[in-house]
């Protein structure tokens, strides 16, 4: 009988509305079907989700771990970049 | 007890033996699951099941009164007492098997639950509504896999077919009324198993074609659950559940 492996899908969850999905962890599944029915089972037993999103992982593309230098470090001393030079009334909060 | 009392209490024995064994049956998957996510699965069925069994035992022990618990109730009855469907008590043999037994008990589940969302009986109907959104995703789950592995390899397929063949002949009790479920039908408290039955064939006639499985011609009957006359399998399942209730009285922890 053929063992292939199911595909391996990555797992994001909707803590509560107005949130984004955030990801949680991964998991085996045979199709789109059973990964989200998996991930409910897996990921909102303790009642962690109002949303769930899955994607298979090889869909997921991330950076070259060798370009880290390049691609973050200038970031370093751009202070600049963060609001922080204005004085913010005391009315305004969650800034 | 009245004799309406003692209906009241037998039809709250039927609903809740049938979830506590088809969920100590499951319950023997947790660790063994043909894979991480569905060992999950299957376990967090079995806890609503055991969760809607407990809250039945507690209004059966209310009805008993006399200092019963739901402990009582559940783990110091003999076989004899239980009055679970013979289907529920099956053995789990493979997960093909566990799978049909589960959707044939899904099904009529369902639509028991669905009935007794307008019952006269308050508690149960209370009971009922909870246990509802819990059963719609069991018989979601069981639904899809039935098909998936009916509709899949040859094997599968095969597996599948032989476990509907071999519970086939157990599910038409579930539409056999005991004195309970025709008493309590009369003044309002209990479903029509008639009604049911009809729901019931319509689904799973659904499910199995979509399955691509054959349903089973044989008529025959294997009944006496809901008196308390049971299969040999259920005694060694409550000697196993029982065993420190039994062992040590009153035990905690």
């Amino acid at each position: 009988m053929d063992q292939k492996e199911w595909p391996l899908w990555e797992v994001f969850i909707r803590a509560k509305q107005g949130l984004n999905h955030k990801h949680v962890g991964s998991l085996h599944a045979a199709d789109i079907n059973m990964a989200i029915e998996n991930a409910r089972d897996v990921y909102t037993r303790r009642m962690e989700g109002v949303s769930i999103w899955v994607v298979e992982s090889k869909h997921i593309h991330a950076n070259d771990p060798h370009e880290q230098s390049a691609l973050f470090e200038p970031a370093n001393d751009k202070v600049y970049r963060h609001p922080t030079f204005y004085v913010l009334p005391e009315e305004v909060n969650h800034m | 007890m009245t004799t309406q009392s003692e209906h009241l209490f037998d039809f709250v024995l039927q609903l809740a033996d049938n979830s506590m064994i088809i969920g100590q049956r499951n319950a023997a998957w947790c660790g063994h699951g043909p894979i991480l996510e569905q060992d999950i699965a299957l376990t967090n069925i079995t806890l609503d099941l055991i969760g809607e069994a407990r809250s039945l035992y507690q209004y059966a022990a209310q009805i008993e009164g006399n200092g019963a618990t739901e402990d009582t109730v559940a783990f110091l009855r003999d076989a004899r007492s239980y009055k679970n469907l013979l289907l529920v008590e099956q053995a789990n043999l493979d997960w093909g098997n566990t799978i049909v037994r589960q959707f044939f008990f899904d099904v009529f589940h369902y639509y028991s639950l669905q009935a007794l969302c307008s019952s006269n009986d308050p508690q149960l109907k209370a009971i009922a509504e909870k246990s509802l959104k819990e059963v719609t995703y069991h018989l979601k789950w069981s639904s899809e896999w039935v098909i998936r592995l009916g509709d899949g390899t040859e094997i599968s397929h095969d597996k599948i077919q032989a476990a509907v063949n071999g519970l086939w002949d157990y599910t038409h009790e579930c539409f056999i009324p005991s004195n309970a479920d025709s008493a309590l039908n009369v003044s309002g408290i209990a479903p029509s198993l008639e009604d049911i039955k009809t729901l019931w064939n319509k689904k799973v006639l659904e499910i199995l074609t979509q399955a691509t499985i054959s349903i089973p011609s044989q008529t025959f009957a294997q009944k006496g659950g809901k008196q308390g006359i049971h299969s040999e399998e259920l005694g060694y399942l409550l000697a196993e559940m029982q065993h420190l209730q039994r062992a040590y009285p009153g035990v905690e922890w």
